[in-house]
């Protein structure tokens, strides 16, 4: 027998998980979603999703092709970060202000830091960070679900924060039928994609764990301090970004810290700084901040936390 | 055992962190142990265990006999080496060594006739002195025969100033597919408790456990029966059996001392500074028969397993056995395997030839078919801390990984990779398929130079 065995390092076995797979998962996690934004915001929904999918993987391939990086548009990474920030994106949005997003989360958020695996800040919301700094009036008009104008239809959020309306309609909350980016609004579709990952064991549960415990406890405290000017936990839990947030961003592998404390550190820092950017901030909603100010500080975590040497 | 009976086994001890990982035992957990006669030619690398390499003994030309002593342990970490067969010395000559790379070996060839040097059989040896003991071990040749292949008088023998008050045996066998030792200690169960018993006296050791992980229920049972038949006691305790959890690598001995005692060596110690002595059931088994047979190590247990082998098993193979040879008593090949492993699929090393023969450290040859190749590219690190989370010395592998990637060494000396028993968890999850434990190696060798 000729002697052409295949040589390597062990191990010669791997686990089945790999970064095409998780990526398959999170878009698999995030179709609910997907749908439900498709269901409520119509036409809209679909274009601004296309769009963003199609500039996000195109600004992948010509930025990789520009620094002499390997093609990688089919990882699914660059899917992944279309889809989350047309999810962030208010439904009135310009087509060409989505481009300008997707150039910044994939260019200069992701790209410019070394591509998949060196990027400090977590591409989608550097995206969206920086459409609210240069156009806020784009990203602050909302419309009603189910019409097409924007119309201005503050969202539950900013309702509560600026009319101290606390008149809340849970289950059109729960479902997702209220004003707010395309796919935050549905927290039943985020649940569901939530679940699916957890059980795929694709994100970690420590950091939504550790972020919405933390949200649920400071807005009950403060609810029941005030509970004319405070609406409750089960809103705040709810409203808003906190859950897309909480399930699909702060858990970007990448940008969050590696080490299971750093993680539990990780999500309740986002949970403080979004309650305190939400109840007493000059903004109605503060996840985004919070996750990128929490981003900042991942490295230091992972250097603070760093495991006890074993046998010492 | 059937999978669904696995709840009988109630309260599992563990480590923190590790794999588990798809078994395969089920090709050979049932095949009973079968001898496989020596070839023609035989192989003997001077060299089969961690320390010096032995000294040859004899010329070619020579006769010798079964048992003969045939290469010299000259340093005191190093075993002697028997020849396993009676016939003639026809070379001295570099081979290729499954595990330590091109070394001389003595190539004896077989007369087939089985002459033995004369064994000495004691009958109750627990009542010999324990020097005695140990010498007879060493005489035997014994190494660890759990792969690490470390000699095993050496760990036998206590420094001045150590007490040790626990002997664990180490019936893990957590990587896939060997069933070697399973298989022994439901085979041979007396004989390797008698090994235990002899290590327990020479140790004086207080706490003897018997640790097997749950998937071996048969082994459990059977060790469990014969310890109370037996109603030996030390210290006025009866050894005792422990279940593990089903998890990689349990079987390692920082592992399986943390599981059963939650004790941690701590890093650069060896388990006797914790008070343990750690010894491999299969190796008991040879204490047993250098011991009560003077049989030196001659012939061990291997798992020849994989797909491509038409009957894989469980097989006794005498030290020194071509591969090729052993191919036909596993009815051979049903494809051409691609790849061949030496040891289990996670630590075990791959091999370029069906030439090498087998050694005192091998514990089983995995052949691995084209279609169950895996074969991948490198990936960023997606920092998912999956690597982390399972080291069980509490490595950070991505960020030890990082480090030798960029040539930061001097980041090196707070990530302790020197702590790392290369057990390759953190590779087997990653699912960027980062080489992390090629890294980790580098990033050893370059904080020894850095010193
Ligand atoms: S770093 Fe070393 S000890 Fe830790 S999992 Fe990887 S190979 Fe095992
Ligand atoms: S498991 Fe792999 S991808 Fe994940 S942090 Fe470790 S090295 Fe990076």
């Amino acid at each position: 027998m000729e002697n052409n065995f295949y040589i390597s390092q062990g191990p010669h076995q791997f686990t089945n998980t790999s970064v095409q797979k998780m990526m398959k998962d999170v878009i698999i996690a995030l179709a609910p979603a997907i749908f439900a934004s498709i269901y409520f915001f119509r036409i809209r929904a679909v274009i601004l999703f296309a769009v963003s999918i199609v500039s996000c993987m195109a600004f992948e391939a010509i930025f990789q092709l520009f620094m002499k990086r390997k093609i990688t548009i089919l990882d699914g990474s660059a899917v992944v970060t279309g889809m989350l920030l047309a999810m962030i994106m208010p439904p009135s949005l310009p087509i060409w202000t989505c481009i300008v997003g997707s150039l910044v989360a994939i260019g200069l958020a992701k790209q410019l830091f070394g591509g998949l695996g060196a990027n400090i800040f977590n591409p989608a919301l550097l995206g969206r960070a920086f459409l609210m700094a240069a156009f806020p009036t784009y990203m602050t008009r909302w419309n009603m679900p189910f019409t097409l104008d924007a119309v201005t239809g503050a969202t539950p959020l900013g309702l509560v924060k600026f009319t101290q309306n606390l008149n809340i309609n849970y289950q059109e909350l729960f479902i997702g039928r209220v004003s707010g980016s395309l796919g935050e609004t549905s927290a039943l579709a985020l649940i569901i994609g939530g679940i699916y990952l957890l059980i795929k064991k694709t994100i970690d549960w420590c950091i939504p764990l550790a972020y919405i415990a933390t949200v649920f406890v400071i807005s009950s405290v403060t609810n029941m301090i005030a509970p004319d000017t405070y609406a409750g936990a089960v809103f705040h839990v709810l409203a808003g970004g906190l859950l897309i947030g909480a399930i699909f961003m702060a858990t970007d592998p990448v940008t969050s810290p590696v080490t299971k404390t750093g993680r539990w550190v990780f999500g309740i820092g986002c949970g403080l700084i979004t309650m305190i950017i939400r109840l007493w901030g000059g903004l109605p909603e503060g996840v985004m901040y919070s996750i990128l100010l929490m981003n900042a500080v991942t490295p230091l975590l992972n250097r603070l936390t760093r495991p006890r040497r074993y046998g010492t | 055992m059937p999978e669904k009976y696995r709840f009988l086994t109630g309260y599992m001890k563990t480590f923190k962190g590790g794999v588990s990982l798809p078994e395969h035992k089920d090709l050979t957990v049932d095949k009973k142990i079968r001898p496989i006669p020596p070839p023609f030619e035989m192989i003997l690398p001077l060299g089969q265990h961690t320390g010096a390499p032995n000294k040859p003994l004899v010329n070619p030309g020579d006769s010798v006999k079964v048992g003969q002593c045939i290469g010299k342990a000259e340093a005191f970490i190093s075993a002697p080496l028997h020849s396993p067969v009676s016939g003639t010395v026809k070379a001295i000559k570099d081979i290729f060594n499954p595990i330590y790379g091109k070394k001389p070996a003595i190539i004896i060839e077989n007369n087939g006739k089985d002459t033995p040097v004369s064994f000495i059989k004691r009958e109750d040896p627990e009542s010999l002195p324990k020097e005695e003991l140990i010498a007879i071990i060493k005489d035997a040749g014994l190494v660890g025969l759990g792969g690490a292949a470390f000699p095993t008088h050496v760990k036998m023998n206590i420094p001045k100033g150590k007490t040790i008050d626990t002997l664990i045996v180490n019936g893990a066998e957590c990587e896939p597919y060997l069933t070697c030792d399973h298989r022994l200690m439901v085979e041979r169960t007396g004989e390797i408790l008698k090994g235990v018993y002899l290590v327990a006296s020479i140790l004086n050791a207080k706490n003897i456990f018997l640790a097997i992980e749950e998937n071996k229920l048969s082994a459990i049972f059977a060790m469990e029966k014969a310890t109370v038949q037996m109603k030996k006691e030390f210290h006025g305790k009866q050894i005792q059996i422990i279940v593990l959890k089903t998890k990689y690598p349990q079987g390692g001995e920082k592992q399986l001392i943390k599981a059963v005692l939650k004790r941690e060596v701590p890093p650069g110690k060896l388990p006797l500074d914790v008070g343990v002595v750690v010894q491999n059931a299969g190796t008991c088994f040879a204490i047993y028969e250098a011991v009560y047979k003077g049989k030196p190590l001659i012939e061990r247990c291997v798992t020849f397993t994989g797909k491509c082998l038409r009957e894989p098993g469980n097989f006794t193979v005498k030290i020194g056995t071509p591969l090729k040879d052993v191919v036909g008593h596993c009815g051979g090949f049903t494809e051409t395997p691609a790849k061949i492993i030496a040891g289990g699929p996670i630590m075990g090393i791959a091999q370029y030839s069906l030439d090498i023969p087998i050694i005192k450290g091998i514990t089983g040859i995995v052949f691995i078919s084209k279609k169950d190749l895996e074969i991948y590219e490198e990936l960023p690190c997606i920092r998912c801390g999956k690597c982390v989370d399972i080291c069980p010395v509490n490595l950070m592998p991505t960020d030890i990984g990082r480090m030798v990637k960029y040539s930061r060494w001097h980041y090196l000396d707070e990530l302790h990779p020197s702590d790392c028993m290369e057990c390759g968890a953190c590779a087997y999850i990653c699912p960027s398929r980062v080489p992390l434990v090629q890294y980790i190696k580098l990033a050893k060798i370059k904080e020894s130079e850095r010193k």
